[in-house]
């Protein structure tokens, strides 16, 4: 009992014991593989049992939106290309390109009043505390703790994520609180003339250091403006699947910024991003 | 003899094991706050049925097993489980001689022992804002005893038949 107080107090005053915690998931780890075991049954049984008709299908319309974006791509290198040349003229830093690694999600539920998810990648794929977690829709949320084999992630609607955003339209900054509901995110600090309306597209800041600039966050909902208060109750829905998705994408980003652009370096930066595709 | 105690100590740690499973098995979407605190029921069970077997450096390990696996402040599990099976400890002579009802009733103040030092210990680290469902895994609980007894009891006279 009194050992266990003493661990308490001293996680609660620092992370040394962090070590421990990993040691001790060695035994537990195996545990959330076991609990997500049917699930991975039943999705490789369907697998099987899939007829020919349907993977062709399937395989077509995956390769329609390979094509697809295959094509927006070529526009989007020649677009990053152009706003290094723009940044360099402003004399400004260009962030160079984020790597990426797909996790799978584990069906395990850790706590049942917290929004947070595991994973099936940790420190063995070098995964570390505070990485962001995107899917293919927007930003899901940030690595929350990362063991040997598995990560815990926490959602941006968990009642104690905030993420800071800008509105995509005008440039707005603020922060949006996660509310406890996955379908919900709260921007509860815009005074209650600004700038915003029902729909507009919020994005990440990039300030705070955390989430990278620039990826889809939520979609502003629809709200009455109250004049007489001075914050207005704003809400916004996530972008991403956050209930839906089972492949996540945790996300490195280069925090040395290249300084000014000179020819090797773009030819470095193509050969990054290009790796990266 | 001694063989069969080590046999029945194994049952005991695979039925732990798998009340560990059961802790973070996924429930339909807001099904799982009703999830109820299976590794300590269990722990209970075994420290009323069999206490020769489950002390409280068991109901320690398990409880940092579980901190470790859901991810909370370590040793917050690990203190409750510990008072938890104590009081059992102390308590298991009287108790096998209640009513069912009465070791319902007993159980529940158990889970809500262990639930309120649990809010204790997450009041300390940050003032909390809780929902009023966490405190339904008590509940629940306390309607999953009976199936406990009822499966842990066939698990172990089944040993005894052997």
């Amino acid at each position: 009992m009194i050992v266990s107080v003493a661990l308490l107090l001293s996680e609660h005053k620092s992370s040394k014991i962090d070590g421990l915690r990993s040691t001790l998931s060695f035994f537990v780890d195996p545990l959330k593989y076991l609990v997500d075991l049917p699930n991975v049954l039943v999705e490789r049984a369907s697998n099987l049992i899939n007829s020919y008709q349907v993977l062709r299908k399937e395989n077509e319309s995956l390769r329609e939106a390979y094509l697809i974006n295959q094509t927006k791509m070529l526009k989007f290198s020649a677009l990053e290309n152009e706003n290094i040349r723009l940044r360099a003229l402003l004399e400004n830093s260009f962030k160079l390109g984020e790597q990426v690694l797909v996790a799978e999600l584990l069906s395990v539920n850790i706590v049942p009043y917290e929004h947070i998810v595991v994973v099936n990648k940790g420190t063995r794929f070098g995964v570390h505390p505070q990485q962001p977690v995107l899917d293919s829709n927007g930003v899901v949320g940030q690595v929350f703790r990362a063991l040997p084999f598995t990560s815990e992630i926490m959602l941006i609607t968990d009642p104690n994520h905030a993420i800071p955003v800008q509105v995509n339209r005008n440039g707005l900054l603020t922060i949006a609180v996660g509310s406890g509901q996955l379908n919900r995110l709260l921007l509860p600090y815009l005074p209650s003339n600004a700038d915003i309306r029902p729909g507009d597209l919020l994005i990440t800041s990039g300030l705070g250091g955390t989430f990278p600039q620039g990826y889809p966050v939520a979609v502003v909902d629809e709200f009455t403006s109250e004049p007489s208060k001075a914050f207005s109750n704003i809400t916004a829905t996530p972008k991403a699947l956050l209930d839906r998705s089972r492949e996540l994408m945790i996300v490195w980003s280069k925090s040395i910024p290249v300084p000014l652009i000179s020819k090797p370096i773009i030819n470095e930066v193509e050969i990054k991003t290009r790796a990266i595709q | 003899m001694q063989f069969n105690n080590y046999a029945g100590f194994f049952r005991i740690i695979i039925s732990l094991i798998l009340a560990m499973c059961l802790r973070i098995a996924p429930w339909p979407g807001d099904m799982a706050a009703f999830n109820p605190d299976w590794v300590l029921l269990f722990l209970i069970y075994w420290a009323l049925a069999q206490p020769e077997h489950v002390g409280i450096f068991h109901a320690w390990v398990f409880g940092i097993l579980v901190d470790v696996l859901t991810g909370r402040l370590l040793g917050q599990y690990a203190l409750a489980y510990s008072i938890i099976v104590y009081i059992c400890l102390k308590l298991h002579k009287r108790l096998r001689q209640f009513p069912f009802f009465q070791q319902g009733l007993f159980v529940f103040f158990c889970l809500l022992l262990s639930q309120l030092l649990l809010f204790f210990v997450k009041n300390l680290q940050s003032p909390a804002q809780l929902h009023a469902s966490f405190w339904l895994p008590v509940i629940t609980g306390t309607f999953c005893w009976p199936i406990v007894y009822g499966v842990l009891r066939f698990v172990r006279l089944s040993r005894r038949s052997n």
